[in-house]
């Protein structure tokens, strides 16, 4: 697909994001450290404590310090009202803000611990107060330290601001994670080459800035300030001058389908007359409460996801009574308006390879529990302890030779191999088909159904003009259609296209386009 | 002991130092006053506790007990600040502030007060310390050992003190800019009239430069004299203890300048 040259003048909009986040995570960490060194200066204590904090906060995977912050604002709420945001700019800032503070924090820590004794005795002694002390003896002399460690933090800011993209804050890891995930590796380096052209330019112009300060260079310092501050500005104004009308956000997880069905929404939402916008990646975890707070409008989500994850249930009462509860419950609990199902699953199920079940016999679950033990299964990494799995192990009390953990992508690859005899596949996944896989039948009807649903969230549930823009998607994407679409993406060929083609393929496509939905067909 | 009111009194003073390895007194009660005008030089080997006693002064160290009087009012209950701007102080790591020119340093005093002072007044006092007008826009860095310690007094003198208080003042020079430099703080303290304390551990500094000696030994003041009186034996043994150094040093400087010539020379 693109070059990366044709892709980079695109990313305009998410640098000015990128921009606006890391320079205000670093400022806001500057405005906590640096009372808080000055502090830490004179109490060994608060320096101990404020240190190790900080260390420990850097413990903390960066991914999952963004995530964290998504359940602590939420649990905010009930002090700041509901107005609060729990996704996007805030909890980004917020993680952001507490991984820069470790580096200034220690630099300036240091700096005033380096200071020689006898200059501190003569400011003393020349009769200045402490203020005074602080301004114009340990200040300016600790200054070239203290910009080394802000240095140090607007690194390492820009490169983990790129992983804010996962709560919802658009930066410069939206090419990344999108690219990722749909092994578009132009977007992906795209999206690397300006990050870290950005953390290059910071780096720089900050070292411009601390050789001043030390060199006691005016013209230096105060011009390395000017195009920070010039840049910032920039990218203020850049973002500002977009409409400020509120658009209509539409969320996906961090898989193609994801990606195809939202563009699939934007498409038609556009062609009605919305402005759009596009939160890709987003954490699988966080969608769900976006959708519900508002912080996004439109997700596709699946009724065995919601139901053992949000329901707590483990019980399997088929597939149309978990949908008319999981419809209910949303409305009532979320606000949340489910406004139909695609038409296709995206279910956990078993597969084999074509002839491995021929010559086996084997055609559903059934037939597999007798071979079994001679069989190894192999799953992707949370398979294994999830409830879907010990649903199916018990129901038919199947007992495999061996499991095996696969990223998705391998579990594939594992399957051709013969590394693995079985596999649990998803039953959308265009690999299915591309590979001949045979999907064993679940006569017990152990597996939950995982139909997709369209989820609005309780600002645009009463929007007649988007449920008129997205009813003709209800019940009119069958599973091999959906396949099709979905191998679009994933193939490593020639043939791969981008999420946003083959959203426009599986449009072309669709059953009964524009037509009442009519009942819906179970797929097996 | 003299008929001017004292400028400076020490008062019962007790100072002791604690934490978590060791405790001890570094001043063990000290009473004296000290005349407006005088040149007093406080003696002492390493750790008798003369330092200690002038920090009390400018109250960069606070007593235990008892209490320092300066021209009558008790230091402690003055602010911090304002007393240290009438107070020069100067002492051996001069801690000249590398981030300001000489101009600068010497001017902080008064700029701290909000009263900036004119080139010529810069000019005024490093021609006072002997120093090139023209080294007003130097950087610390740029100056000799001599040089910086000369701007030391200068930015010690700006702010017109009614006391110099000096801390081995002259410990990290060589012996001839020390010499030099000794000679015209005297000049110096006679020329604006100022009261003058110098903590040295050099006795025979101290009997050249001082008017009134005062001799410390673990914290007590064991001696108080005239140059001339220790030099005639007064002072007890501690005191002349101290004095017996330089008073051999001369004899032996003496003796080589008879009639025998140099031991030095004729050993080469």
């Amino acid at each position: 697909m693109g070059d990366i040259w044709e892709i980079l003048p695109g990313l305009g909009d998410k640098l000015a994001a990128h921009v606006v986040l890391s320079a205000s995570a670093i400022g806001l960490a500057m405005l906590i450290a640096l009372p808080m060194a000055v502090w830490a200066g004179r109490s060994r204590l608060v320096s101990r404590l404020a240190l190790s904090l900080a260390s420990l906060v850097q413990t903390i995977p960066a991914l999952a310090l963004l995530a964290l912050f998504f359940p602590l604002l939420l649990s905010l709420r009930a002090v700041f009202g509901e107005g609060l945001p729990t996704l996007g700019f805030l909890p980004a800032l917020m993680a952001l803000t507490l991984y820069a503070l470790l580096p200034i924090l220690r630099n300036a820590v240091t700096a005033q611990a380096n200071l020689d004794p006898e200059i501190l005795e003569a400011a003393d002694g020349v009769g200045m107060t402490k203020w005074q002390k602080l301004t114009l003896v340990e200040g300016p002399l600790s200054a070239p330290f203290i910009m080394a460690g802000i240095r140090t933090a607007a690194v390492w800011t820009i490169g983990a601001a790129t992983l804010a993209t996962t709560i919802g804050q658009p930066s410069l890891g939206d090419p990344i994670f999108a690219g990722l995930q749909t092994q578009n590796w132009a977007l992906v380096l795209a999206g690397c080459v300006a990050s870290a052209g950005l953390a290059l330019a910071a780096d720089n112009l900050l070292w411009v800035i601390e050789v001043g300060l030390a060199k006691r260079s005016r013209w230096m310092t105060f011009g390395g300030m000017a195009v920070v501050v010039t840049g910032i500005l920039a990218a203020l104004w850049a973002q500002s001058s977009g409409s400020d009308e509120r658009r209509i956000v539409i969320a996906s997880k961090q898989f193609s389908e994801q990606y195809i069905l939202a563009q699939l929404i934007g498409a038609r939402l556009e062609a009605a007359g919305y402005a759009v916008e596009y939160r890709d990646g987003l954490g699988s975890a966080v969608v769900h409460s976006a959708v519900a707070s508002s912080s996004i409008d439109i997700s596709v989500d699946y009724t065995g996801t919601i139901w053992t994850n949000y329901l707590k249930r483990t019980d399997n009462p088929g597939r149309e009574a978990m949908y008319e509860t999981i419809l209910e419950w949303e409305a009532r609990e979320n606000g949340v308006k489910v406004l139909g199902r695609l038409g296709f699953e995206n279910a956990y199920a078993f597969a084999m390879r074509g002839d491995r079940a021929r010559a086996l016999g084997v055609t559903s679950l059934t037939d597999l529990v007798g071979q079994a033990p001679q069989l190894t299964v192999g799953g992707d990494p949370e398979f294994f302890e999830r409830p879907e799995w010990l649903a199916v192990r018990d129901a038919y009390g199947l007992r495999f030779g061996g499991t095996r953990n696969f990223a998705p992508t391998f579990m594939y690859n594992a399957l051709q191999s013969g590394e693995a005899d079985v596999i649990s596949a998803y039953t959308s996944d265009g690999r299915i088909a591309a590979d001949k896989l045979v999907v064993l039948a679940d006569p017990k009807g152990a597996l939950p159904s995982y139909d997709a649903m369209l989820m609005l969230s309780p600002r645009i549930a009463d929007d007649a003009g988007v449920a008129k823009a997205l009813e003709p998607l209800i019940g009119a994407i069958s599973v091999e259609a959906m396949r099709e679409a979905n191998l679009a993406v994933d193939r490593e060929d020639e043939k791969k296209v981008s999420p946003k083609a083959a959203a426009a393929g599986l449009a072309a496509s669709l059953r009964r386009p524009g037509l009442d939905p009519g009942p819906l067909t179970p797929e097996s | 002991m003299t008929l001017a009111p004292p400028l400076l009194q020490f008062d019962g003073v007790i100072c002791r130092f604690g934490s978590v390895t060791a405790v001890g007194t570094a001043v063990g009660g000290v009473d004296c006053s000290i005349a407006a005008g005088s040149f007093v030089a406080l003696v002492g080997a390493s750790g008798s506790g003369k330092s200690t006693l002038l920090k009390t002064v400018n109250t960069l160290v606070e007593p235990t007990t008892g209490r320092v009087l300066f021209a009558g009012e008790d230091v402690s209950t003055l602010k911090p600040a304002r007393l240290r701007r009438r107070v020069g102080y100067v002492f051996q790591g001069v801690g000249l502030f590398p981030h300001f020119p000489v101009a600068e340093n010497i001017a902080i005093g008064p700029r701290l007060a909000g009263e900036k002072l004119p080139p010529e007044r810069i000019a005024e006092l490093l021609a006072l310390v002997e120093l090139d007008p023209a080294m007003a826009t130097r950087m610390p860095d740029e100056l000799s050992g001599g040089q910086r310690q000369r701007v030391g007094v200068a930015r010690a003198l700006a702010g017109e003190p009614e006391l110099l208080i000096m801390d081995e003042p002259f410990g990290a020079l060589d012996p001839v800019t020390r010499a030099a430099l000794g000679n015209k703080v005297r000049e110096l303290h006679e020329r604006l009239g100022l009261t003058t304390v110098m903590v040295t551990h050099d006795m025979a500094e101290a009997l050249l430069l001082a008017d009134r000696v005062l001799v410390m030994d673990r914290g007590q003041l064991v001696a108080d004299a005239t140059p001339r009186e220790l030099l005639a034996g007064a002072g007890g043994a501690e005191a002349q203890a101290l004095v017996a150094v330089p008073r051999e040093q001369a004899v032996r400087l003496a003796a080589m300048e008879g009639p025998m010539g140099r031991p030095s020379e004729r050993e080469i």
